[in-house]
């Protein structure tokens, strides 16, 4: 059987799913800090995802067969996200 | 404690776990960090609920009933996305040594979890109906 990598491509397509859903729970993040008027959470909250962007942009440019940092570095904002929500919810 | 440490080390320093054993197949190092991804993909979704509960629900019958919904479901998110890499580097280093999978017990436990939870907000939304 041959795999004129698309064992690569599924990769690559779940990383953008990831992204896309990292979008939807940056954007929700935002949202409620705005409407608590915290400028400088919002601004955490969006640019977070943008470091998620460029974690999962360096994956996608290396050769290496292995993921690197990338995915301990996702994994981390994930939790930040949820200690970001955690502590809104808890001053709101 | 210690185990922790070293464990949280070995999944910053991405060379480490190629330190054992033998290269496998790419194939199946790719397909590891796609279901890693997948478990990612859900921790993120427990957080995005958390953070819709916690902005589009109405506050509900029982006294901060959203807050703590808000909460759980946000630190389940975040106890996903940990899990997650932890099961990776396992699951990498199983492959390398030619070992067994780890067997794990977090689907079930999160399925339960999950479970109970949409049972409990059942309960609560009839509450709230027949009230």
């Amino acid at each position: 059987m041959t795999d004129s990598g698309l064992a690569r491509e599924r990769t690559r397509l779940a990383w953008l799913r990831t992204l896309l859903v990292a979008a939807g729970v940056a954007i929700l993040a935002a949202r409620m800090a705005a409407t608590r008027g915290d400028p400088l959470v919002v601004a955490l909250a969006l640019g977070g995802w943008a470091a998620l962007f460029a974690v999962a942009f360096r994956r996608y440019r290396s050769r290496r067969a292995g993921p690197g940092p990338a995915l301990p570095l996702f994994a981390l904002f994930a939790v930040g996200y949820a200690v970001l929500g955690t502590l809104l919810v808890l001053n709101g | 404690m210690r185990g922790v440490l070293s464990a949280v080390r070995q999944w910053f320093d991405p060379e480490d776990v190629r330190r054992v054993g033998t290269t496998p197949d790419y194939r199946f190092s790719l397909a590891n960090e796609r279901t890693f991804l997948a478990w990612i993909r859900t921790g993120l979704a427990l957080v995005a609920g958390g953070l819709a509960t916690a902005q589009f629900l109405p506050p509900l019958p029982i006294a901060h009933l959203r807050e703590v919904i808000a909460v759980a479901l946000l630190l389940l998110g975040g106890a996903v996305s940990v899990r997650a890499v932890d099961r990776w580097a396992r699951t990498e280093r199983a492959m390398r040594l030619g070992r067994d999978l780890p067997a794990s017990r977090f689907p079930a436990l999160l399925a339960i979890l999950v479970g109970l939870g949409s049972a409990l907000l059942v309960v609560a939304v009839l509450v709230q109906a027949f009230e």
